[in-house]
């Protein structure tokens, strides 16, 4: 020890050497199993595709019309509409007036039309009070243009619409930061508690306590890999969440969503410390982080957006930290807000890895019994 | 010379149990040393309380010189531990494995080849460990508990799961690596393992030691009767009782079987008559010493 009390440079050395060594063996722990390479990359993405495809075909519902016959006006709209009129009416043709009453009736189509002369005639249902609105609006403006335009008259009145840029967000920028935060909460809280548990179970642990290496360079290997494997998933899930299909828009500060993730990483080991240092079984310890983990995805945000959870599972969310790490993501990479945005998040986040470390450390076991 | 380990009553109790009652004894520099008993004797927490996995109750222990518990980083690097069951990184190689913990004791890879040469790994270096066979596995935990080169060699029931080739290949290179001036300190419940093995044994049971001595001193001073026997035949009876003077003789029509405390003046009597068809000598064993220490067979 020299007199300022610094470890000695052969001790750093020794920390240093565990520290490379035990790293490099989880990690290739890490990537040759591959059952967790399948749950920590290609699970989130299968659930990013899935919720990507739900929230996609729900967001815009059409208006679905049959046309009974050769209906001029609507044809004549549609061909002068330079397709807006598609993006709301979803059209197709039916022979029989009788079907496609039916298909009203039986809530299969939204509307049915026909043309007589010079009368429009739309069948709808009033079971849908808003699809019912859209359809009468959308046929009477059609209906007064096509009039308007057979008139020499120039109109008294003209509608010019504008486009606001508004602050809510497409479903893609909320699924990505919720889906890419329980990959990262469970991948991380799942290796810290299996190893863990494992290495106390085959007394790989005992054999290291009985090596010259100290628990720091345990715990800290055991950061390093879980955190290279949060930044990697963090970067395949961008990488695939922004391709056209899911079409997310990262924004300008979304390399801050990094820190965010490391804070995250480290907030869910320690629960996964927590669960390795009391679970006796790695099969004890997998359910139990499923018990913590499953329930906080649907709490926290990340299955739900919370903008669209009811209230209740909002004021839950407080003291979910899976919350922060959504949020701090969201904040950065979908909504566009500054990199100080983050800094709370990142901040409770560290400070809960804090204390749950302090109470890992205290019920820790190097051995069974 | 100073001993390289000594224990001086070390007690060990998990609540009623007292798994170590009161154990005291010294094992030399170079010394092959075993911890005979059957399951449950307390072998493994006398082992563990040397090797400073555990805090004993009472007593005191020195190893090389130096306290193990609590864990005494300057005595971790001399000290070389091979645990019951094999333990190992999930999914490494052979050799990866060999590498880490090198790494971890600061010494170059190189160390690695040398190492699996001297357990006969080689060809085995680039199997993951999952697929070794038990006695490959073994030979690497020893090979890392070997490693770093150091002092002292503990082993818990090296040779617990295999089978009887394996064992002896195992027994091959822990007489070698005894050879080469490790002091070793093992615990079996095989007494033909101590037997072959160890120059001095403890023997165990329910938390104490009962005896310690060279195994061959040790079945000699139990001045146990020992059978000599040919074939049947080759004697005639009544000539046999003459030679025994006095000792049991019994002919099962198989073997003519002699049963004495003092062989040599027999053995001698029956070469003269030419007398040595077939001949079998069998003394007391370790099993013996333990029955006779006690009062009750053997069990393992």
């Amino acid at each position: 020890m020299t007199a300022d009390g610094a470890p000695r440079p052969a001790t750093r050395r020794a920390n240093w050497q565990g520290f490379r060594s035990l790293s490099r063996a989880m990690f290739l722990g890490f990537v040759r199993d591959r059952a967790a390479l399948f749950f920590t990359i290609l699970f989130p993405v299968l659930f990013l595709l899935l919720f990507g495809s739900i929230y996609k075909s729900s967001s815009t519902p059409k208006v679905t019309v049959v046309e009974i016959g050769k209906v001029s006006v609507l044809d004549q709209a549609r061909a002068a509409s330079n397709g807006q009129l598609n993006k709301v009416l979803d059209i197709t043709r039916r022979a029989s007036l009788a079907t496609a009453l039916n298909d009203v009736r039986q809530g299969n189509v939204d509307a049915a039309v026909q043309q007589q002369g010079g009368r429009l005639i739309v069948h709808y249902s009033v079971a849908n009070p808003t699809t019912a609105g859209v359809v009468t609006s959308v046929f009477s403006g059609i209906v007064q243009e096509a009039n308007q335009a057979a008139s020499p008259r120039p109109p008294a009145f003209q509608l010019s619409t504008q486009q606001v840029e508004d602050k809510s967000l497409k479903p893609i920028q909320y699924l990505t930061p919720g889906l890419l935060g329980w990959a990262i909460a469970s991948s991380g809280a799942f290796a810290a508690a299996i190893t863990l548990v494992g290495w106390r179970k085959n007394k790989l642990l005992r054999r290291l306590r009985l090596a010259p290496v100290s628990t720091t360079s345990i715990v800290t290997a055991r950061i390093a890999v879980s955190v290279a494997v949060a930044v990697v998933e963090t970067f395949v899930f961008i990488a695939i969440a922004t391709t056209p299909y899911f079409g997310l828009k990262l924004t300008a500060y979304w390399w801050m969503a990094i820190p965010v993730v490391i804070c995250g990483t480290l907030a869910f080991l320690s629960i996964g410390l927590l669960v390795g240092a009391l679970a006796k079984s790695q099969e004890a310890a997998t359910a139990l982080v499923n018990l913590i983990i499953l329930p906080m995805a649907f709490l926290g945000g990340a299955f739900i957006p919370l903008a669209f959870a009811p209230q209740w599972i909002v004021h839950v969310s407080y003291v979910m930290p899976l919350r922060y790490l959504v949020i701090g993501m969201q904040n950065v990479m979908a909504r566009g807000d500054g990199p100080a945005s983050a800094l709370p998040a990142m901040g409770l986040l560290l400070a809960f890895a804090a204390v749950l470390t302090l109470i890992a450390v205290r019920v820790f076991r190097w051995d069974e019994i | 010379m100073t001993a390289a380990i000594t224990v001086r009553d070390v007690r060990k109790s998990y609540g009623d149990l007292r798994a170590v009652d009161g154990v005291t004894f010294e094992v030399g520099h170079g010394e092959f040393f075993g911890i005979l008993g059957p399951n449950g004797a307390g072998k493994t927490t006398t082992l563990e309380i040397m090797e400073g996995l555990r805090e004993p109750d009472g007593g005191e222990v020195t190893v090389l010189g130096l306290r193990p518990w609590p864990r005494n980083s300057a005595l971790l690097p001399r000290i070389g531990v091979q645990l019951q069951a094999t333990s190992f990184f999930e999914r490494l190689t052979a050799r990866e494995q060999l590498r880490t913990f090198a790494d971890l004791y600061g010494l170059p890879p190189q160390r690695t080849d040398e190492m699996l040469e001297v357990v006969g790994l080689t060809s085995a270096a680039a199997t993951r460990t999952e697929k070794l066979s038990g006695g490959q596995a073994q030979r690497l935990s020893i090979a890392c508990a070997l490693v770093h080169r150091p002092d002292m060699l503990f082993l818990d029931e090296p040779t617990g799961a295999l089978d009887p080739q394996a064992r002896r290949n195992l027994w091959d290179l822990l007489r070698a690596i005894a050879a080469e001036g490790h002091t070793v300190v093992l615990t079996t419940h095989h007494m033909d393992e101590a037997e072959t093995l160890c120059q001095r044994v403890a023997i165990m049971d329910h938390g104490k030691i009962l005896q310690i001595g060279a195994p061959a001193a040790l079945v000699r001073d139990l001045a146990h009767p020992v059978r000599i026997s040919v074939v049947s035949g080759t004697l005639a009876q009544d000539e046999a009782r003459a030679i025994a003077n006095g000792a049991q003789v019994a002919d099962d029509g198989v073997s003519l079987t002699i049963t004495t405390t003092e062989p040599a003046p027999i053995l001698a009597r029956l070469a003269e008559r030419d007398a040595l068809a077939g001949l079998q000598v069998t003394g007391a064993s370790l099993e013996d010493v333990f029955l006779q220490l006690t009062g009750r067979e053997y069990r393992a």
